[in-house]
């Protein structure tokens, strides 16, 4: 393995490849796929956390309404925090909407896209990396620029960003400064995403192995496929905007301030006749197709872990790629259905109702194929498996309590309650994060070649799942009865947030210990690295590509010997042949199966 | 290691990975310019009025412009052209540089009618119409000088890869014609959008 390595480094054609890599090249500002992969997994996991802890100071106001914060409350400024350490209700805007840009922008996407996308499409379609090595850095180091200068935006006069994750003018456009930092950090974030998504379909398209046609592609490439393409098509509308935004904040323009706005009690002295329907309209064109780029990789992730484990081909693989292309047209045309609250008419209200009933479809289409794919199979509990199997409720109840927010009439009661907070993170959190530790525990052997700890495993599964859902469950609950997502002390001003203003400690409290429990992951993946157990190249007895290569694949190649894909993904149990699964790559069992 | 399919087209797909590149870099950009576009319609049907382009604007001169990049459009071309025939480099240099100083020739002038709208007093934050003549021009002639840029280096050191692979040379001047055009076709229809109507 090591020689063919070595035979394979040096035979590179450019010559870059003929000296051995110098530190910077190798780690820092490498070509390699992997090293990249890895690089975007450790940025979007520690912004992850980032993004989480945020949230914790925040929960501590809601359930604790103005009392000192612990700990933190001291250090914290007296920009954020009053004398005595309570939060101040601008910090609190802050935590907010800097909890919501981080997690999405700056944490799940990268991860699924830019970690799980970036290390493994190249290996499961028998590539040798990305079809542009080069963009494939840029893309990096753009995130991590866009990423900084959303750091830095906490430490500039009047703090980071403080009108919600949406940015909705004219309340972003007379914001503090922080909000000029977000649009730019944005800014960088969409190039980042777009040079990532321009490699993913290329790669995908060219560089497939001999043999590897389209019906035989995993169903996590064709998740990250469609994902790719929302990237590249959804994100550019929100980059206009952006650059609107910039312009009305920077050189006084009034692309969103309509005539005669009145803030303070003064008319603002700008040109008006702008609308700040349009850039809800601009970023919803993005958002929407966003939250299919939160979840379609995850699906990709955990109908993998499924057939693996279940030790049976999906059910309805087909229908599940034409469910995901399906996704992926529908996307772009549902967006209105965030804004039934703005007056846009009721005309307008049916069409994009209509679309968000249909959009439902391919996503029940999709889960119910996973669920029939469990039916009769000899299931492994694996720690990747139970976090594959803990997705399918929890995204179950995301998408079902979506629902009632696509219909306008309901909508307008629900709109901006803690129902929608609810709903959006049962999605994402047990949902997407739940897929991305699945994937985590399932792809450590092949990146490590050793295996995450079992028992830790376990410590880390069942208290998270328990405390998830004592953080968003209540959350239904409080938003039918009303309660605003944004209110700084969790609805106790009204009387109808007073009878359930007290679940918010029960949430907070869960939210804390959740925190708690990810030590044990985070302990996992340092004890591991150093002493977990060394497994073979295919630990998990799985038939994709990804486990022919070696673990660790070999750096600039992946594999150690030509790819050939012989067959489909999923030749689990296949009848006739010697062992219970026939890996895409191996032409040899091919003649045992059929042969006998 | 070797990435399969950089000059030579995949087989089954008819493409190499720089050309399939580009248009999919280009339908992310007519989705930039479409929300440009759809953002100035929004605008203007929701106005009470809105002046005629023609009033405002030097209409010989965004004429002028028009006639400069549909000229670099086809040198651009016929650069691609020359290499793609075995008409030799020097050849194909000529015709990069003649693109170049056409498009040269479109940023002074647009430089000229900005500094001449300045002088007048007239900022982005004057009104609607300016605001969106300065926005709309603007990110325009980002993409423009982005892509003097590449094809500077294109006819300067970039020219050093047509002796190593004169292949990959030809189909980078291709990549860029395509880029170019694009930036071209954006303008033809800014033109009338802003100062015809």
């Amino acid at each position: 393995m090591s020689q063919e390595s070595s035979a394979r480094e040096t035979g590179g054609s450019d010559g870059v490849q003929a000296t051995p890599e110098s530190f910077l090249r190798r780690y820092v500002f490498s070509l390699d796929h992997k090293v990249i992969g890895i690089q975007y997994a450790l940025t979007a996991f520690l912004f992850l956390l980032l993004g989480f802890s945020l949230v914790l100071v925040l929960r501590w106001q809601l359930a604790y309404p103005d009392e000192p914060v612990p700990v933190l409350g001291g250090l914290l400024g007296e920009e954020r925090v009053t004398e005595d350490g309570a939060i101040l209700p601008e910090f609190y805007n802050q935590l907010g909407a800097m909890h919501g840009t981080i997690m999405v922008f700056l944490a799940i996407v990268p991860l699924v896209v830019g970690a799980f996308g970036n290390y493994l499409i190249p290996l499961m379609i028998g590539a040798p990396d990305m079809a542009f090595p080069k963009l494939n850095m840029a893309s990096y180091w753009t995130y991590a620029a866009g990423g900084l200068v959303m750091l830095a935006s906490f430490f500039v006069p009047g703090g980071a960003a403080n009108s919600g994750w949406t940015s909705y003018p004219p309340l972003a456009n007379i914001a503090t400064e922080g909000q000029t930092y977000w649009l730019f950090g944005m800014l960088m974030m969409i190039i980042s995403s777009l040079l990532g998504s321009v490699n993913a379909i290329v790669t995908i398209v060219q560089l497939r192995a001999p043999g590897m046609t389209l019906d035989r592609l995993p169903f996590f490439i064709w998740a990250q496929l469609v994902t790719a393409f929302l990237l590249l098509l959804a994100f550019p509308p929100l980059q206009t905007a952006a650059v609107l935004q910039m312009m009305d904040r920077l050189l006084d323009t009034s692309f969103f301030m309509p005539s005669g706005l009145v803030v303070n009690g003064e008319v603002m002295a700008n040109s008006g006749g702008g609308t700040p329907l349009l850039w809800q309209h601009l970023f919803w064109f993005l958002a929407h197709p966003e939250v299919y780029v939160l979840i379609l990789p995850a699906f990709g992730i955990v109908a993998e872990i499924i057939a693996n484990n279940t030790r049976r081909p999906l059910w309805g693989y087909r229908s599940m790629v034409a469910a995901t292309l399906a996704i992926g047209v529908l996307a772009f045309i549902v967006w209105a259905h965030h804004m039934f609250l703005t007056g846009m008419g009721t005309v307008i209200s049916a069409f994009f109702q209509t679309t968000t009933m249909i959009i439902s479809i391919p996503s029940v289409v999709i889960l119910t194929c996973l669920f029939l794919s469990l039916w009769g199979g000899a299931i492994r509990f694996t720690v990747p498996m139970l976090f594959a199997l803990a997705f399918l409720p929890m995204f179950g109840i995301g998408g079902l309590t979506g629902l009632p927010l696509g219909l306008a009439a309901a909508d307008i009661y629900l709109h901006d309650t803690y129902y929608v907070i609810g709903h959006f993170h049962y999605v994402v959190a047990p949902g997407t994060i739940f897929a991305i530790f699945a994937g985590v525990y399932y792809w450590f052997p092949k990146v490590t070649g050793r295996k995450l700890s079992t028992v830790l495993g376990h410590l880390h599964f069942w208290p998270s799942l328990i405390f998830m859902n004592g953080i968003f469950l209540p959350m239904f609950k409080m938003g039918m009865a009303g309660v605003s997502r944004r209110l700084f002390d969790g609805g106790r001003q009204y009387d109808f947030g007073e009878g359930v203003a007290g679940l918010n400690v029960a949430m907070s409290h869960s939210a804390w210990a959740l925190a708690a429990v990810q030590v044990f992951f985070v302990v996992n993946l340092v004890w591991s690295l150093a002493r977990g157990r060394r497994v073979g190249d295919n630990p998990w007895q799985a038939t994709t590509l990804e486990w022919s290569a070696p673990s660790p694949p070999i750096p600039h190649g992946n594999f150690a010997r030509e790819v050939r894909v012989e067959r489909g993904p999923y030749e689990y149990s296949a009848p006739g042949a010697d062992q219970d699964y026939l890996s895409q790559a191996d032409a040899a069992q091919v003649a045992e199966a059929t042969g006998s | 290691m070797e990435i399969p399919y950089t000059t030579a087209e995949r087989p089954d797909t008819g493409l190499t990975n720089g050309r399939f590149g580009i248009w999919l870099f280009l339908a992310s950009e007519v989705m930039f310019f479409g929300g440009l576009f759809s953002s100035y319609l929004l605008l203007r049907l929701g106005a009470t009025d809105w002046p005629r382009g023609a009033d405002r604007l030097d209409v010989v001169l965004g004429a002028v412009n028009s006639l400069l990049l549909v000229l670099s459009s086809i040198t651009i071309l016929a650069a691609w052209g020359a290499l793609r025939d075995g008409g030799g480099l020097a050849k194909a240099r000529r015709l990069l540089g003649a693109t170049i100083v056409l498009g040269v020739v479109f940023v002074a002038i647009k430089a000229n009618e900005w500094q001449h709208k300045l002088e007048e007093g007239i900022r982005p934050a004057t009104d609607m119409f300016y605001a969106l003549y300065f926005t709309m021009t603007g990110l325009h002639l980002i993409h423009l000088l982005a892509g003097l840029a590449v094809l500077g280096y294109l006819a300067g050191p970039g020219a050093a890869l047509f002796r190593r692979s004169p292949k990959q040379y030809t189909q980078r001047v291709e990549i860029t014609g395509i880029y170019w055009h694009f930036v071209d076709l954006v303008w033809i229809v800014l033109f009338p959008t802003l100062y015809l109507t």
